[in-house]
């Protein structure tokens, strides 16, 4: 069993105390959460949460298996990076002075995407969005002129195969739900474990 | 002139479309989910609702506990013998932070529960208040669902929602936070409305038909099938379902210490408790089955032993209602998601009829060995000190296993569950996956008052006796007719017994020391006794039972008796060792 990056998307009620809940399922397992994002989703009132953990799939497995247990949680999926778009945000702010000094600004910006958020007269601050490895890429870049701040955000990540929430909610709302949309792992994906 | 201490009024209670207070909606609300006993302990935090009970005396029978940790595990005592959903009052602070352990037990224990605590003025939450603690997020990994309420009109459904979730699905302990000012708050109640849908929460899965299919074919083509069942049949009020399956299948059935009771104990197909205290042939036969069928069952560590060697030669259907559960321990061939109830007669109509005399009467066979070299010498000693199992067995030839078993945790537990017999189901009452001692106490008067027509027997240890003996004053004051078995065997008996197996005899703090039990109970007004030879064992028993009231019996028992058989941790199940 090698571990490798999931991303856990969980679709949620708009509840406090719910993000605690979620998250003791990594913390009481031993298992470290590489980042967290909570945001609206396509469905009005329906919360979103994107979780990135470096685990082997079986554990993923039963880790999103406790998170849809929870009574507020409506579906969760996982997923690896060949299944997904997914980016990641990262401010830097460098000294205006430096940066003028010593680097093509112009080249800066058009190797790595970025864009100037601010200009000041003290400091200018960069942004750029792309995978860890373009964000960690442009540190680098600025490390020897004097990286004053850095910040990245967390994992924001779309599911290529999903058609969305819209109609799944409609199922949940239902008190039958039909046997097709409420999907079913071990029908969709554990032909190999079970043959007949 | 009138007194001016005079008897206070009781207000009338409510109407639909009336001002109330939040504190009367909460027990509108109990009333309106059927329930009839409350177990719990007021403080500051929750006075207004105790105000407000005060009116309600007649519809709502309060029991006042000697601590939050004896309400609580009343309340699952009440909620395993009755069925329904168990409740508790407590104040914020310490008379919360009590409940944690009987929360915890329920929780691992699937125990439907609704615990509503005070909690201090919304306008103080975060504020380190008097008797304030974070409950809700104390209480978190222990219950099924929490929710503090700041405001009263949000009081009638989240009741509805706590009963609804707390007995739905696997069941489990829900606790509402209600602050200060919600339960003096009024507002306009529009009536109460019982919840029936959550839309984020599904608790039946959608039943597959495909499995069910794919789950009587294996059945149908298996030589060696064993069923494994646990409280999932019990919880699923399932057990005339399960009756029905495994006499059309004809397969040999061993139980969970949960699952224990759901069929009686002599139940031809019965072959007796898996695990680390089980019966030899189930154990052992475990790891010969060709398919091994887990109904209502969750695989705890107690009951498979090593897992990588448990039924590797076996494949594996497993029934439960908890999609969680499937795959989390062993691997399932085929998954059966469902409440038992619906799955069970699906599978029943499916399967051939069939029996397995050769493969029963290897259970026979092991049994035979277990009964020579464990049980007799258990049951009939041959030395003048009793032992905890004959005490059991003259106490089922006197109850002839109508009674209810409460039992706390221990070597007299794992005693109790080996040698009891039982006739009906919601018998046993143990605490099973938290291993709480001190449970058996407080659990038998919430046991007595969820089925008080039948018989309660409280078997508990001299250690755990001693964790939560203050509920003999609950006994006393409400006069509840518990029968207390207290077997001494003037040791921590289980960490003892390991001790001396793996830890080369080093005891280290298990000599415990007791006070004169029955002394004790006569301080609380309780009548007792206390033996210790074989002559005086019955009589002593019968009159525990034919006393008309709660009564405690302490037994003298070895000190130094193990329970066997055993399966030492990190072995295999087939591995378990006689002696």
């Amino acid at each position: 069993m090698t571990k490798q990056e999931f991303t856990i998307t969980v679709y949620t009620e708009n509840q406090i105390g719910l993000l605690n809940r979620i998250a003791i399922i990594f913390s009481r397992r031993k298992i470290n959460v590489e980042s967290l994002n909570t945001s609206p989703s396509e469905v009005e009132g329906i919360h979103r949460f994107t979780i990135v953990i470096h685990e082997a799939e079986e554990v993923v497995k039963k880790l999103v298996r406790q998170i849809e247990k929870q009574v507020e949680v409506l579906k969760a999926y996982y997923n690896n990076n060949e299944e997904l778009i997914w980016q990641e945000l990262a401010l830097y702010k460098v000294s205006t002075d430096e940066i003028a000094e010593h680097v093509k600004v112009e080249r800066l910006l058009r190797e790595h995407g970025a864009r100037a958020v601010v200009i000041r007269k003290d400091y200018t601050v960069f942004e750029t969005t792309g995978h860890r490895e373009e964000t960690d890429k442009l540190i680098t870049v600025l490390e020897p002129y004097g990286l004053i701040e850095f910040v990245r955000s967390a994992r924001v990540a779309i599911i290529k195969a999903s058609s969305g929430f819209h109609e799944k909610l409609r199922e949940f709302e239902a008190l039958e739900p039909s046997e097709e949309v409420i999907e079913n792992e071990f029908l969709d994906k554990q032909d190999e474990v079970f043959t007949m | 002139m009138q007194s001016t201490l005079s008897q206070p009024q009781k207000a009338a209670l409510p109407t639909k479309n009336e001002t109330i207070s939040g504190s009367k909606a909460v027990l509108e609300a109990l009333l309106a989910e059927g329930v009839k006993t409350i177990f719990g302990y007021p403080g500051g935090a929750i006075m207004p609702i105790y105000d407000a009970l005060y009116d309600y005396t007649d519809k709502l029978e309060h029991i006042l506990v000697r601590h939050e940790q004896g309400g609580i595990h009343a309340a699952q005592g009440y909620a395993r013998t009755s069925g329904n959903v168990g409740v508790v009052f407590a104040t914020s602070g310490p008379g919360a932070t009590n409940l944690v352990t009987g929360l915890a037990d329920a929780m691992i224990d699937s125990t439907p529960l609704v615990a509503v605590t005070g909690q201090v003025f919304a306008h103080l939450l975060g504020t380190d208040a008097f008797q304030e603690t974070d409950v809700i997020n104390i209480t978190t990994p222990v219950t099924k669902w929490n929710y503090q309420v700041t405001d009263a009109a949000e009081i009638p459904a989240v009741l509805a929602k706590a009963f609804y979730i707390a007995r739905s699905g696997r069941p489990g302990p829900v606790l509402i936070d209600i602050t200060k000012n919600a339960q003096l708050q009024l507002f306009e109640y529009e009536g109460y409305k019982k919840c029936e849908h959550v839309r984020s929460y599904r608790p039946k899965p959608i039943i597959r038909k495909e499995y069910i299919e794919q789950a009587a074919a294996l059945i149908n083509e298996a030589k060696q099938p064993f069923v494994i069942f646990g409280q999932g049949v019990i919880l699923g009020k399932a057990e005339k379902e399960f009756i029905q399956f495994i006499e059309k299948a004809g397969i040999p059935s061993a139980w969970t210490i949960m699952g224990m009771s759901a069929i009686p104990t002599n139940h031809p197909l019965a072959v007796g408790m898996l695990g680390m205290h089980g019966n030899y042939g189930p154990n052992v036969l475990t790891n010969e089955c060709d398919l091994l069928i887990a109904i209502g069952m969750r695989f705890d560590d107690r009951v498979t032993g090593r897992l990588d060697k448990y039924a590797k030669q076996a494949k594996v259907i497993h029934l439960d209602i908890d999609p969680a559960e499937i795959d989390k321990n062993v691997k399932a061939t085929v998954p059966v998601w469902g409440d038992c109830k619906d799955t069970l007669p699906l599978l029943t109509e499916l399967i051939e009829p069939k029996v397995y005399p050769q493969w029963l009467q290897k259970f026979r066979d092991y049994a035979q060995q277990e009964q020579e070299q464990c049980i007799e010498p258990e049951l009939h000693p041959t030395t003048d000190i009793l032992s905890m199992g004959e005490v059991i067995n003259v106490l089922n030839e006197l109850t002839g296993g109508d009674a209810i078993i409460v039992t706390d945790v221990g070597q007299h537990q794992m005693v109790a569950c080996r040698y009891a017999n039982f006739n009906q189901t919601k018998s046993n009452i143990t605490s099973g996956g938290l291993g709480t001692m001190g449970f058996a106490l407080p659990a038998a008067i919430g046991a007595k008052y969820g089925d008080p027509k039948r018989t309660v027997v409280a078997v508990i240890g001299d250690g755990g006796f001693q964790m939560t003996l203050q509920e003999l004053g609950t006994i006393m004051q409400f006069d509840v007719n518990v029968k207390i078995l207290i077997l001494n065997n003037e040791f921590l008996g289980m960490v003892r017994q390991w001790q001396q197996l793996f830890h080369d005899r080093r005891y280290s703090f298990v000599n415990i020391t007791s006070p004169d039990f029955v002394q004790v109970a006569k301080g609380y007004r309780i009548e007792g006794n206390s033996v210790r030879e074989r002559k005086e064992l019955r009589e002593a028993l019968s009159t525990m039972l034919n006393h008309n009231g709660a009564y405690l019996l302490e037994v003298m028992v070895g000190k130094e008796n193990n329970v066997f058989p055993m399966v030492p941790q990190g072995c295999s199940v087939a591995e378990i060792r006689l002696k």
